[in-house]
């Protein structure tokens, strides 16, 4: 059922920044700093904190995001859950961010995936399925339209 | 921001497709083009009563349509119900471009 050869791909944004991991670590984890650029918010970097950003309320989004720290590897890997909307009707994601020490600076990768509430147990076995079909979505759709 | 697009439109499409059966069979209706109930059972390892679920779920998502003849139900993906999710997906890719860009603007103005 499985097609090995097709790319894994997922909404990912990368970039390298010139400073070093130790920065943007603070940036990613001290709540003061990750509002200046995210949104407002009550994080803190401990595995099973539940917190919020939130932003402006507008048309279709109550401007809140639920959130669940899922794993912190200092200087290296965050991440954390990220529901929008209620929960029957809602959107829940899967945010990761990845810290690589570059030449010059830090790599820095950000994934978003989706899964399923019911399923954060095998939650490794979803992503890669997400990634896979989000990759899969440009040939279902022609090409051109993503 | 994020939120042009109905989160509940969006939603109903990737909850479909939030199982890996049904993504399967989704994918293999956009490869093959239509297909019997029969054949995607065959396909796709499962029970028939449990595809026939799957064709459920993928229907009130409007992600397959379905026609009978004879005995047998022929199904066909509609590629087109897919595309809130690929608005939410490019809305969520400027997002983040936009908080990288802050990011950015905000580590220059850090100390250390």
């Amino acid at each position: 059922m499985s097609n090995p050869a097709e790319t894994p791909r997922s909404l990912v944004i990368e970039r390298v920044f010139p400073h070093p991991p130790e920065k943007l670590w603070r940036a990613l984890t001290e709540g003061p700093l990750l509002a200046q650029w995210m949104m407002n918010n009550d994080f803190q970097p401990v595995v099973g904190r539940k917190f919020q950003f939130r932003a402006d309320p507008m048309p279709n989004w109550n401007g809140v995001v639920d959130c669940e720290v899922l794993i912190v590897d200092p200087l290296q890997r965050l991440s954390y859950n990220w529901g929008v909307g209620d929960a029957d009707s809602g959107l829940q994601w899967v945010v990761l961010w990845t810290l690589t020490p570059a030449d010059g600076g830090t790599h820095v990768r950000m994934e978003q995936s989706g899964f399923r509430p019911d399923q954060q147990a095998a939650y490794q076995g979803a992503n890669y399925g997400w990634q896979k079909f989000i990759g899969n979505l440009e040939q279902v759709l022609g090409g051109g339209a993503i | 921001m994020v939120c042009r697009v109905k989160p509940a439109n969006a939603s109903h499409v990737f909850r479909a497709l939030a199982d890996p059966t049904r993504r399967a069979i989704f994918e293999e209706l956009t490869r093959q083009g239509e297909q019997t109930v029969h054949a995607l059972t065959r396909y796709a390892g499962v029970s028939q009563p449990a595809v026939s679920k799957h064709l459920t779920v993928l229907k009130r998502a409007k992600l397959v349509r379905h026609r009978r003849e004879g005995r047998e139900t022929h199904y066909r993906a509609q590629a087109d119900a897919l595309a809130p999710m690929v608005d939410w997906l490019n809305l969520y890719g400027a997002f983040w471009r936009d908080r990288f860009d802050r990011l950015e603007e905000l580590l220059e103005r850090m100390d250390s």
